[in-house]
């Protein structure tokens, strides 16, 4: 059964902060779901092919050709902070 | 009728004939909207200017299926140069740098793009509620949902304020907003609509498709919009027709099966005797109905509901404040800003889908979650394609009910299953379309649903074109 | 008594292949150029944007994984490995997970200790990542700048087994593999540039022991004998932390080249649950024979096959096959000379000697320069055939290898052919017997060393033109009866 410590490991892997109401919610919530979602076991799948793909297709490929690149000012258009051509961001570490 | 009540076919029908212009029929939107906008909201982004571009243009296009016709586009489809949010606070401000490859087919068709259509946030959720803006009014009551996640599109159509939209939809984001409006909604066969451009939910299920006011309509757009195209690997070369060649009314000798377990369901009974009723007509008409037997569809159900938020927790991880979209002003390192901007960006119902679908491929539970839940989709993939031997369609309900009253279902849960009839269709990538087929008694459009085989929009299309015939309903418009 | 312990490498070796563009979109992938400037909607990781493969990826690694003889996938498919970094532009890296593209293959490689087997476990495609620069050092800088050039960049990661034993075997595996794959001329191999990047995981266990101890992951080698270096530290430190009874931590290292030692990565890292899943997006590949069939036939002859046979066929030196044979063109063109010319030996110590130092110090590779295989085998043959001496060969080289001309002419342009021809020498060897009366004397009292300075005296006197061997029977017919 999922439970709250679930929640903040898949949130925390997800890069989310949840606040304590929330977390108390979604485990709640989440709970029921795979509650709903154990119906699954009802079917025997033991020798069952899954399926990943939705259209039964393979080797989709193209030829290594160069196409043109986007312009840099677009590529760079809608970044929150920029500078010298290039995506700025806060420090890596912390302290 | 107004101009803004007409179909696709009618208004080119009068272009053809010079009784109207396309500046006329320009004025005739831009008047409606605002003349109801105020009261339906359905659009986040109004386009004048790309409408404006493909206006000039007419002459050049006027042979093209879409020259002259205002169209609305779902806010997840990629438009250069124009906002595309997926009504999400993390996406406010963001304009591609690119067109996505349907709408340079709108273009290249001569549609005037005229906005850009509200939706649950990422199309997550089936009452459009989870829009980070504003909620969209259903305008046969204003007080009802348009459904979701194409709310937006399917409200505006309805409204009269565009032609024709086009929305996109992974367990049922076209079909059952177009129930709860009473237009005609497709969701096409995976593949056969590229998805490049279209912001991914869950990229497996995903498919653009049209929202019309009726099916000669959606002929026109499906036509507009199928094909091959080499950006998306999962599109389907050779498949794509001219659906206009279905436009017939004939369904003598078409089988039609009505999968028992979908109709022992707990539903609204005016909706089940409404979509029994259409179907005793279909028969009356020369089709022959049976009853068929078909996996549960609470396991599609819940096979959606691991595969859906799976794939979302990996495609809305890229919204982290680096490259585009918001970046929270908390961002004191990295880390910080991954967490503050993801946190502040993503509403409720997305950060609960990340959650769920991250815990389902983590480590240790893969094989019981994802993997199953991959294995249930073989069954139900087969199951589809068993029946589809034998039959050429199957019936059901688009939704268990008519549009719900806003803000009355706040059990995520109990929202979900508002999409019991539409998600299996997702899970076998068949495809499916809602149309209209009467009204309950508080007046609110029903929806029924046909889903068809694998490449049988053609199929589906013969069948709704017949039914729309005998039922004469499509000329039936919301009061505003 | 200390326990004696064996060390334990296993080694991962990313290499950039060198296609035109990059694996899932038509970006260049060219080294060098201004940040973002080859970057789109795809390997920005833009919202609705989708990969489509690159084929000649596909082959590349097809390639690279018959040659490190691994048995070929028949099935495989691209997995997403979801991880937060500023340069991931999805925030996933498309690799490969459970089905890579080739499994179960091995390297031969040789040190001063012998032949080994190294095995390799896979070989799996995925994207490289872009590039992070920080403003000052990683430690104090307050922001970093992202470039996406790199982003989508085709890799292939190698996977070896656990079966290296030393840091010089590490070397020695490492230098094979990137041998292998220029033999393959799918990958510049350059650690500088980052085309080939090593990790390694280090442990030691007891000897005899068959459980391995705890590893610790290194990172941030640039340079082979960064490698080398990095791994004899971190098997010293493991080693002094077990003899004095501590415990190995499983982490992450980086090699810090400026202070000569492993640092730990610790606290710095993130949870290793990357939530692998297939990736929607792209299709499985199902590669059947006749695809394996035509990649099979574009493989080369490798540096190991070549380096045996170069010395069962030629009967070169070990050490001699082994130059010619590290790198492709020289083989080539080694073969190339031997058309012509038979006699390999002959042949090695020239293109040993002086081909390679002038290569060297002109950084340039046999094709590159003046000199073409056959002009070396014609040059080969006129110093048998005494129309120049080995020393006015040396000049000739020269020339050939700055000009590219063709031998023949040189020696007749530069007037270089060799004098063998008694009547001209007549006088010149008199007049030098004449000068040297000291020499002269020492020779008739049996000192032959003498003999010595006066053919250099005469070689000097015609710039090295005279046939040395003839000089010298001059001067003892004349000199001794």
């Amino acid at each position: 059964m999922i439970d709250k410590k679930d929640v903040e490991y898949s949130a925390d892997l997800a890069h989310l902060k949840l606040s304590e109401e929330e977390k108390e919610l979604y485990t709640e919530q989440i709970a029921k779901i795979f509650d709903y979602v154990e119906k699954l076991n009802e079917l025997d799948t033991e020798d069952v092919v899954p399926t990943a793909y939705t259209v039964p297709m393979k080797n989709v490929m193209r030829e290594d050709k160069v196409e043109e690149s986007l312009d840099r000012e677009k590529s760079l258009a809608n970044a929150p902070d920029k500078k010298e051509g290039q995506f700025r961001v806060p420090k890596i570490m912390s302290e | 009728m107004n101009l803004y009540d007409l179909t696709i076919h009618e208004l080119k029908d009068k272009l053809n004939k010079g009784e109207t212009t396309v500046a006329e029929i320009r004025k005739a939107f831009a008047d409606r909207i605002a003349a109801v906008e105020d009261k339906v909201k359905s659009y986040l982004t109004l386009t004048d200017d790309l409408a404006a571009k493909n206006a000039a243009k007419y002459e050049e296009k006027k042979d093209e299926l879409l020259a002259g016709i205002p169209i609305a586009i779902k806010d997840n489809i990629s438009t250069e140069a124009i906002k595309t949010s997926c009504a999400s606070k993390v996406l406010e401000n963001y304009k591609p740098p690119f067109n996505s490859t349907v709408v340079d087919k709108l273009d290249a068709a001569g549609a005037l793009i005229i906005g850009k259509t509200n939706m649950d946030e990422f199309a997550m959720g089936s009452s459009t509620e989870n829009s980070a803006f504003f909620n969209t009014n259903n305008p046969w009551n204003l007080n009802h949902a348009p459904g979701g996640s194409s709310g937006g599109s399917a409200a505006a159509v309805a409204a009269g304020e565009c032609a024709a939209a086009l929305g996109s939809d992974t367990g049922g984001s076209i079909r059952q907003p177009a129930s709860y409006c009473g237009v005609v909604g497709l969701k096409l066969t995976y593949g056969m609509v590229s998805r490049y451009g279209l912001v991914a939910f869950a990229s497996s299920l995903d498919q653009i498709g049209p929202i019309t006011k009726d099916v000669e309509d959606c002929a026109i757009m499906t036509n507009v919009i199928t094909g091959y195209d080499e950006k998306d690997s999962t599109s389907v070369a050779d498949k794509a027709e001219d659906y206009r060649k279905y436009l017939k009314e004939d369904v003598s000798g078409m089988k039609i099966g009505i999968p028992e377990e979908y109709f022992n369901l707990d539903f609204d009974q005016e909706v089940k005797d409404s979509v029994l009723a259409a179907v005793k007509e279909l028969e009356k008409a020369g089709a022959e109905v049976e009853t068929v037997h078909i996996t549960d569809a609470a396991y599609a159900l819940a096979a959606y509901y691991i595969i859906g938020p799976a794939e979302a927790s990996s495609n809305l991880a890229r919204y982290d404040g680096v490259r585009y979209g918001l970046r929270s002003e908390e961002a004191d390192d990295v880390r910080s800003m991954f967490f503050n901007t993801r946190s502040e960006g993503f509403g409720d119902e997305v950060k609960r889908r990340i959650v769920i679908g991250t815990y389902a491929l983590s480590s240790g539970y893969y094989d019981a979650y994802y993997l199953k839940a991959q294995k249930v989709r073989t069954l139900i993939k087969d199951d589809f394609d068993r029946i589809f031997n034998d039959f050429d369609l199957i019936v059901t309900p688009t939704a268990p009910t008519t549009a719900i009253e806003l803000g009355t279902k706040s059990d995520p849960l109990e929202m979900y299953y508002t999409d019991i009839f539409t998600v299996p269709i997702n899970i076998a990538g068949v495809p499916a379309m809602s149309i209209p087929c009467g009204f309950d008694s508080n007046n609110m459009p029903i929806g029924l649903q046909l889903i068809g085989p694998h490449f049988g929009e053609g199929k589906i299309i013969q069948a709704a074109y017949t039914l729309e015939k005998i039922l004469d309903l499509k000329d039936k418009r919301a009061e505003l | 008594m200390s326990t004696k312990y064996e060390t334990v490498i296993g080694l991962e070796v990313h290499v950039q292949l060198s296609t035109k563009s990059k694996i899932f979109c038509g970006c260049s992938t060219e080294f060098g150029k201004a940040p973002n400037i080859n970057t789109c909607p795809v390997c920005l990781g833009l919202p609705g944007s989708l990969p489509v493969l690159n084929k000649k990826v596909v082959d590349y690694a097809m390639l690279a994984g018959m040659a490190l003889s691994c048995d070929i996938a028949e099935y495989s498919k691209f997995d997403r490995k979801n991880y937060f970094y500023p340069d991931l532009a999805k925030a996933y890296q498309i690799s490969q997970f459970d089905l890579p593209i080739a499994e179960n293959g091995n390297i031969e490689i040789e040190t001063d200790n012998g032949i080994f087997n190294i095995g390799v476990t896979r070989v799996h495609l995925e994207e490289d990542a872009g590039k992070l620069v920080h403003e000052g050092s990683i430690d104090k800088s307050e922001a970093s700048l992202v470039d996406y050039n790199r982003s989508g960049v085709p890799l292939i990661e190698i996977v070896s087994e656990p079966d290296i034993r030393t840091p010089a075997q590490a070397k020695a595996y490492l230098t094979e593999l990137k041998l292998i794959l220029e033999y393959l001329e799918i990958s510049d191999c350059n650690m500088e540039e980052g085309s080939l990047r090593c990790d390694a995981n280090v442990s030691l266990r007891p000897e005899g022991q068959k459980e391995f101890g705890t590893k610790a992951e290194l990172k941030n080698m640039n340079s082979f004998s960064a490698v080398e270096k990095g791994l004899e530290y971190e098997v010293k430190r493991q080693q002094k932390l077990l003899d004095e009874g501590q415990v190995v931590v499983q982490e992450t290292r980086t090699w810090d080249e400026d202070l000569n030692k492993t640092i730990s990565m610790r606290g710095k890292e993130e949870a290793h649950d990357y939530r692998y899943f297939p990736d929607p997006d792209l299709l499985p590949l199902e590669i059947n024979q006749s695809w394996k069939k035509e990649i099979r036939e574009r493989l080369p002859e490798l540096p190991r096959e070549k380096y045996k046979r170069f010395i069962s066929e030629f009967s070169l030196p070990a050490y001699d096959a082994g130059v010619i044979t590290g790198n492709r063109e020289m083989a080539e063109f080694f073969e190339t000379v031997l058309k012509d010319y038979n006699d390999p030996k002959n042949i090695s110590n020239w293109m040993m000697g002086e081909f390679l130092r002038l290569l060297n110090e002109n950084n340039e590779g046999p094709y590159d320069s003046g000199v073409s295989p056959e002009n070396l085998s014609k040059m080969l043959k006129m110093i048998d055939e005494d129309v120049i001496s080995g020393k006015i060969a040396k000049k000739v080289f020269e020339i050939m290898y700055e000009s590219g001309k063709d031998p023949e002419k040189i020696v007749e342009e530069e007037g270089l052919k060799q004098i063998s021809d008694e009547d001209e020498l007549e006088s010149l060897v008199d007049q030098i017997i004449a000068a040297n009366p000291d020499a002269v004397e020492d020779i008739k009292n049996g000192k032959d060393r003498a003999i010595g300075f006066l053919v250099g005296q005469i070689m000097k006197e015609t710039r090295g033109k005279a046939n040395p061997g003839l000089v010298n029977q001059m001067l003892r017919d004349k000199l001794m009866d």
